[in-house]
């Protein structure tokens, strides 16, 4: 690793922050349309959907905060996308820079960016009438996972952004990812799905992470449910992580 | 050192084209080298190569001493590149591009760095607007500011006035000139042949993947018969007229 990384690294990091605050409509699109969910869920659908719980603000938040967080991260393919297009991304690799250092500042871009949206989406809940019982390390184990979550998906669209042929290209396949939350536990229990589909509901990431958000910040057991939920992440990000170094050493060699 | 570049039957293809089918040529310290070719005709991978961008198939290239493909870490301190097209962040100001790669050539003072550049290149006024705001002049001087960052010894520009209007061309002109004087190597390309003529101090003519003819403007004159005397009415060039007309309404 190069001696300069970390300091190459920030210096990246501070570049694409300052392209977010330059355009507020990313973070205000990315909190905008989960909050509308929420609204649209707990006071337009949620009194027809039996969740078992008296709170459906409570049993919602954790699949609209995943919601988020897919669609945040299609703006990490964006930005990655456009360096590759105008030319700045040969600038730096003709430099003595370390070579992952703006890769890396994307990513942490697309950390703290999420987690800024996220904190907007929990406030906006807790006027809404989320309330948690849980403590201080619950809280702690549920920022873990989302940042994990986050991080796991991020790595997903650099490779997008970096083999994209297009912006639109680069940008579409958060799609599917919004949609996953939809056949999951998120917005109701599976209970109520075809055989089917709710065999697909309980065994992809969304549900396992969801449940598991949810367990923790009413203070009920976890379960097996975060496991199943860390290695979904974790191998996830992994994966991600190989292909998307590939796609960019392939372009920079 | 004498030589500021060296090349060797260096080979490139991608897929079944052959770009570069054994390229030699070398560059001295301090001058003005010119690679003239028509579009197609392989100089931006010449230049790819070797500002490490891209590996060659085989020969070799050495820059500032160091061989490209296996010591890349060294030529890349050794060098700048120009792009074709300007590789400024646009969602940046002036000032903050130039700060930004100050501070990732790991500069002391990326601030004053950065004024002086600006004024350097008349974009002080302009310093703090975003660089997508800019002319496509403006753009190209604040992009050749960026590459003079850190005062790197060899200066890669590729087709540094493609696209430009005659006036921002003549400036870009003079700023290579002036780099020039202060001993900095500048390795050119370019497809107008009269840009080869005003600057370079060699000329070398890639074709179809080769190097054709390689000599100062004067040698390469010497190729052909000697001049005849003619007498013709020698009409204005159009970019004459736009020079005059312009250069006057500035005058007044």
């Amino acid at each position: 690793m190069n001696r300069y990384f970390f300091s190459d690294m920030s210096v990246m990091l501070g570049r694409s922050m300052r392209h977010i605050f330059r355009s507020m409509d990313t973070i205000i699109t990315v909190c905008i349309t989960p909050i509308a969910m929420m609204l649209l869920f707990v006071y337009v659908f949620g009194g027809a959907i039996q969740t078992g719980t008296d709170n459906y603000v409570n049993y919602l938040l954790p699949g609209i905060l995943l919601i988020a967080i897919a669609s945040g991260i299609s703006y990490t393919a964006y930005r990655l996308f456009m360096d590759k297009q105008r030319g700045i991304i040969e600038r730096f690799n003709s430099m003595p820079i370390s070579r992952s250092a703006l890769l890396w500042g994307h990513v942490l871009t697309s950390l703290v960016s999420n987690m800024i949206s996220l904190v907007v989406i929990i406030l906006v809940a807790l006027i809404m009438g989320f309330r948690s019982t849980a403590g201080i390390l619950p809280w702690l184990a549920v920022t873990g996972i989302l940042v994990l979550f986050t991080l796991a998906l991020t790595w997903v669209a650099a490779i997008a952004g970096l083999s994209g042929k297009s912006v639109e290209g680069a940008s579409a396949f958060s799609y599917p990812l919004i949609f996953l939350p939809f056949i999951s536990s998120a917005f109701v229990p599976t209970d109520s799905m075809p055989k089917v589909i709710r065999a697909f509901a309980e065994n992809q990431p969304v549900t396992s992470i969801v449940e598991t958000i949810r367990a923790l910040l009413s203070s009920q057991p976890v379960g097996n449910d975060i496991w199943i939920a860390l290695a979904w992440c974790v191998g996830i990000m992994l994966v991600a992580y190989v292909f998307a170094m590939r796609a960019y050493k392939r372009r920079a060699v | 050192m004498e030589k500021a570049i060296v090349v060797n039957g260096l080979r490139k293809s991608f897929k079944d084209t052959d770009v570069l089918k054994g390229v030699d040529l070398e560059v001295k310290r301090g001058e003005i080298f010119a690679l003239l070719g028509s579009n197609g005709a392989g100089k931006t991978t010449m230049v790819r190569i070797l500002t490490t961008l891209l590996n060659p198939d085989g020969g070799t290239a050495t820059v500032n001493g160091f061989d490209v493909a296996a010591r890349p870490d060294q030529v890349r301190q050794s060098i700048s590149l120009t792009g074709q097209f300007a590789a400024v962040d646009e969602i940046l100001t002036g000032r903050e591009n130039v700060i930004l790669i100050a501070k990732l050539r790991h500069l002391k003072n990326p601030r004053q760095v950065a004024d002086h550049m600006l004024e350097r290149f008349g974009l002080t006024e302009a310093a703090d607007r975003k660089a997508s705001a800019y002319s496509g002049g403006m753009r190209r001087r604040l992009d050749i500011a960026l590459s003079l960052v850190g005062n790197p010894q060899i200066i890669f520009l590729d087709e540094p006035t493609t696209g430009l209007d005659p006036e921002a061309r003549i400036e870009v002109w003079k700023t290579v000139k002036e780099l020039a004087d202060g001993g900095t190597t500048i390795f050119l390309t370019t497809q107008y042949l009269d840009e080869a003529e005003q600057l370079a101090d060699r000329i070398a003519i890639l074709h179809e993947g080769r190097i054709i003819t390689n000599g100062t403007l004067e040698e390469l004159k010497q190729l052909f018969p000697p001049a005849k005397v003619e007498y013709v009415e020698k009409q204005p060039s159009l970019e004459e007229i736009f020079l005059a007309i312009i250069g006057n309404k500035e005058g007044k």
